[in-house]
C-alpha cells in the first residue's frame, strides 16, 4: 500500500531524513515514534506529498509521490490525514467541515455528502454537535471530527501525526478509542504517536526514528520485548515511566 | 478677535449664481465619496490579488507582487498623482492619450485620481492581506491540501475566508485613509470636499464656517465607515473562535 524507499530530505545542510525505507501493507497499523525533531512529522508528510524530498521514492497505492507528473491533489484525496492541532476549518460549522471536500473534491452531491458526514459524526459520537463551530468544541471532540472529516473521503489509508499530543489527558482516550476501532476494521494506518498503550494493543509494527533515520522497524512484540538499539531502549525506558 | 460669524452663508446663492454655497459643499462631498468608494473597490480587488500572490510558493509571482507593493507604497502619493495626471497621458499610445485629453476635464481629473488612490491603497491593502494569510496557523494550508484541495481551492475555501475576517480591523483604517487621502486630489483641480471648502473661503470670506463644515463632513464619513465596518465585523464573526469577537 505504502512503499518508502531510501528517502532522504534536507533543509540546506541539515539532513532531516536519511535513507528512510519501509513498507506498509494493506490493513497494517504502523506506529512511528522517536524523540522530538527526529523527523517523524516530516516522514509522514512526505507520504502524501505535503513535504517534498530530494531523493528516494515513495509509492502509495501504485502512484509515485515524488513524480512531477503525479496529480498530488488526487492522491491526497485518497489518503486521510489527521494533525496534532486538529486543523478543522474554524469558519465552517462541523457539518460544513465534513461536507466541503466531499462536494468540491469528490464532486459528490450535497445530499450524499451530508448523509455520509452525519453517519461518520454518529460513529464518532458527535451527531449532536453538527451545527456547532469548531471553536465551540473541546479538543477531543475536535479531533474526532477531524478523523470523521478524513474518513468522509473514503481514504485507502490514514496518516496520523501525533493526534493526541495537543489534548488534555482526559480526552486522549476518546480519540484513541476511535483510532483503535478504525484499526480493528482493517484500515491501513501510519500513526506518529507516543501512546505506547495504543501501539501495544493495535500496532502491527513499530518504527523508531532518531536523527532522521529509521533505527528500528520491527514487529510490535519484538520492539517492546527487546529493542535492538540503545537509543530505542533509552527512549522506551523514558516514555514507559509515565 | 473681530470675526463676524455668519452660518447663513451656506444658504446664500453662490457666486456663479446657479447654486447655494451649501450646494457646493454637497457636490464636494459627493465627489469625495464617489472618488473614495470607486478607488476603494479598485484597491480591494488589486490588494487582495497582490496580497495573495505575495504568499504563493511561486517565486516569480511572489517577487512581482513584492515589487508592486514596494513601488506604490514608497513613492509619495502626491508624486504618484502628478505622474498619473500629467505624465502618463503623454506616455500612452497617441490614440489613447488623445482620447483621454479630449474627454471632459472633470473626467480626466476623476480617472487619474481614482487610479492613483486605488493603486496606492491597493499596496497597503495587499500588505494587510498578506499579514492576515501569514498569521493563519500553518497547518490550515496542509489540512486543506491533505483533503485533496488544489492550492487555489485551499486559498479559496480554507485560508482566505479566515484571513479576510482577520484583516477587517486593519482594513477599516485603510478605508478611512482613502477618504482622507482623497483630499490630495484637489491639487490637480478636482473639486472634492476640501477643494470646495477652499473655494468657499475665497468667495465668501467666511473661513471658519467653511472649514468647520468641511471638518464635520469628514467626521461624518468616518463615523459612517466605522459603524459599517463594525457591523461587518460582527456579521462575519466566527462562533467560538479564539481571538474572534
Ligand atoms: N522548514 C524547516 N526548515 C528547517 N528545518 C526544519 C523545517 N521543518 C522542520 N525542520 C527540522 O527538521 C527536523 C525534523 O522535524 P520534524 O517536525 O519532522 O520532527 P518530529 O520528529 O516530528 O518532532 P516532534 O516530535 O517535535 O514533532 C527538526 O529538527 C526540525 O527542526
Ligand atoms: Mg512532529
Amino acid at each position: 500500500m505504502i512503499k518508502i524507499a531510501n528517502v532522504s530530505k534536507q533543509y540546506g545542510d541539515f539532513k532531516v531524513l536519511t535513507e528512510c525505507s519501509t513498507t506498509v501493507s494493506k490493513g497494517e497499523v504502523i506506529v512511528v515514534c522517536g524523540p522530538s525533531g527526529s523527523g517523524k512529522s516530516t516522514l509522514i508528510k512526505c507520504v502524501n506529498g505535503l513535504e517534498p524530498f530530494q531523493s528516494g521514492e515513495i509509492v502509495v497505492n501504485g502512484i509515485s509521490v515524488g513524480d512531477r507528473k503525479t496529480n498530488l491533489s488526487k492522491l491526497r484525496a485518497q489518503v486521510g490525514m489527521v494533525f496534532q492541532n486538529f486543523e478543522l476549518f474554524p469558519h465552517m460549522s462541523i457539518t460544513e467541515n465534513l461536507v466541503i471536500a466531499q462536494t468540491k473534491v469528490l464532486k459528490r452531491s450535497k445530499d450524499e455528502a451530508m448523509d455520509k458526514g452525519m453517519k461518520l459524526l454518529d460513529r464518532v459520537g458527535l451527531r449532536a454537535q453538527a451545527a456547532k463551530y469548531p471553536g465551540q468544541l473541546s479538543g477531543g471532540q475536535q479531533q474526532r471530527v477531524a478523523i470523521a472529516r478524513a474518513l468522509a473521503m473514503d481514504p485507502i489509508c490514514m496518516l496520523f501525526d501525533e493526534p493526541t499530543s495537543a489534548l488534555d489527558p482526559e480526552m486522549v482516550n476518546e480519540v484513541l478509542d476511535v483510532m483503535t476501532e478504525l484499526a480493528r476494521e482493517g484500515m491501513t494506518m501510519m500513526c506518529v504517536t507516543h501512546e505506547m498503550g495504543f501501539a501495544k494493543s493495535v500496532a502491527n509494527r513499530v518504527i523508531f526514528m532518531d536523527q532522521g533515520r529509521i533505527v528500528e522497524d520491527d514487529s510490535k512484540d519484538a520492539f517492546f520485548a527487546n529493542p535492538r538499539s540503545e537509543r530505542a531502549q533509552q527512549f522506551l525506558a523514558k516514555i514507559l515511566q509515565h | 478677535m473681530n470675526y463676524q460669524w455668519n452660518w447663513g452663508v451656506f444658504l446664500q446663492p453662490s457666486a456663479t449664481g446657479d447654486d447655494t454655497y451649501l450646494g457646493w459643499m454637497i457636490s464636494g462631498l459627493q465627489m469625495t465619496i464617489a472618488l473614495s468608494l470607486s478607488a476603494w473597490v479598485l484597491a480591494l480587488m488589486l490588494g487582495a490579488l497582490v496580497g495573495v500572490l505575495r504568499t504563493v510558493p511561486n517565486k516569480l509571482l511572489a517577487g512581482l507582487a513584492t515589487a508592486y507593493v514596494e513601488l506604490f507604497r514608497n513613492i509619495p502619493l502626491l508624486v504618484q498623482l502628478f505622474i498619473w495626471y500629467f505624465v502618463l497621458p503623454e506616455l500612452l499610445p497617441p490614440d489613447l492619450g488623445n482620447a483621454f485629453k479630449q474627454s471632459h476635464p472633470v473626467m480626466q481629473q476623476f480617472l487619474s485620481s481614482m487610479v492613483c488612490l486605488g493603486l496606492f491603497t491597493s499596496a497597503r491593502v495587499a500588505e494587510q492581506v498578506r499579514a492576515g494569510i501569514n498569521s493563519l496557523p500553518r497547518g490550515q494550508k496542509n489540512a486543506g491540501l491533505a483533503l485533496g484541495f488544489t492550492l487555489p481551492q485551499t486559498y479559496r475555501f480554507v485560508m482566505l475566508p479566515m484571513a479576510f475576517r482577520l484583516v477587517v480591523p486593519p482594513l477599516t483604517s485603510e478605508f478611512l485613509n482613502i477618504f482622507k487621502n482623497s483630499a490630495v486630489c484637489s491639487t490637480i483641480g478636482l473639486l472634492e470636499l476640501a477643494a470646495q471648502g477652499r473655494q468657499l473661503v475665497d468667495y465668501t470670506a467666511q473661513p471658519y464656517e467653511s472649514f468647520i463644515a468641511v471638518t464635520l463632513a469628514y467626521v461624518m464619513i468616518n463615523v459612517v465607515v466605522m459603524l459599517l465596518m463594525r457591523r461587518l465585523e460582527t456579521k462575519v464573526a466566527v462562533p467560538g473562535y479564539i481571538g474572534g469577537k
